[in-house]
């Protein structure tokens, strides 16, 4: 059940970025291009994305299991520290260097071509990166 | 700054937002995750703990997008205007900088602040601001 949650979830996410456009690096660039000619589109995607998150959050926050009996796994951290700013830092550069953040860079893996593909293939490795930089730094 | 009128499509953002933000708020009701695609798929790179088949399975189901859409109409195609070796950079930046800062534009722009997270509204106004400074030096600096 949580498996076939999980692919509805993700495929209705997808189509969400397809028919938002945030799919295309050239409408995501769009709206990162405050000194030339803006495509606010993006602020409204988050918009209507949070309209329909926020009072569910509120509600899911309070449930003791989901609703498929599973345990709660919101995160509760506050902490805000280097690694938060740092990290979002390096991605803000990437996101802005061709205009692909993760869930669009997987939605255009069957439309984009090859360069879909060596973009995903490249954020697979930074993420194996990052795991190999972790567990050198726990041992 | 001007605004790209042309270009706005706000019904289509808007409606693909609420798209978005009903499979979060389903995933957050359902499994009781952030619909964090960053952690989900980066988690998969780590060994593995019996939860692999939840995480494939939604990778799958964003990948499967295009198809389900080419059945009503024409798949909007990607414009993707950087080079092999920009896709490589920003790819790599993406992938490490997300995993560090423990979230993306998913996790932390849409799921964190529906949580009013502190921690996702600075991980979020790091990375906007990050990206409207790389464009502006890209495009406008050293271009």
């Amino acid at each position: 059940m949580q498996t076939l949650a999980s692919f509805v979830v993700g495929l209705v996410f997808g189509l969400g970025l397809l028919l938002s456009r945030m799919s295309d690096p050239a409408k995501v660039l769009g709206f990162l291009d405050i000194a030339g000619r803006w495509d606010p589109s993006l602020v409204l995607v988050m918009g209507g994305a949070i309209a329909v998150g926020f009072p569910v959050f509120a509600i899911a926050k309070r449930r003791p299991l989901s609703l498929l009996g599973s345990e709660m796994k919101l995160p509760t951290s506050r902490k805000i520290d280097r690694r938060l700013v740092g990290g979002s830092v390096l991605f803000g550069i990437g996101w802005g260097v061709a205009g692909f953040c993760p869930g669009p860079g997987l939605v255009a893996l069957s439309i984009g071509g090859w360069k879909a593909a060596t973009f995903v293939l490249a954020m697979l490795a930074g993420m194996g990166i990052f795991e190999w930089l972790q567990r050198r730094s726990t041992h | 700054m001007t605004i790209a009128w042309n270009a706005f499509t706000p019904w289509t953002a808007l409606a693909g937002g609420v798209l978005i933000g009903l499979a979060a708020s389903a995933f957050a009701l359902l499994s009781g995750r952030i619909a964090g695609i960053s952690g989900i798929l980066g988690g998969l790179l780590r060994p593995a703990k019996g939860d692999r088949a939840w995480r494939i399975a939604f990778v799958l189901g964003l990948a499967a997008a295009p198809f389900a859409w080419a059945i009503a109409a024409p798949v909007p195609i990607p414009r993707i205007d950087s080079n092999a070796a920009g896709l490589v950079a920003a790819g790599l930046l993406v992938g490490i900088g997300t995993r560090y800062g423990s979230g993306c534009t998913s996790g932390h722009g849409v799921c964190g602040l529906s949580r009013l997270s502190p921690r996702s509204l600075v991980a979020t106004l790091a990375f906007m601001g990050a990206g409207f400074a790389t464009v502006l030096l890209l495009r406008h600096v050293f271009a």
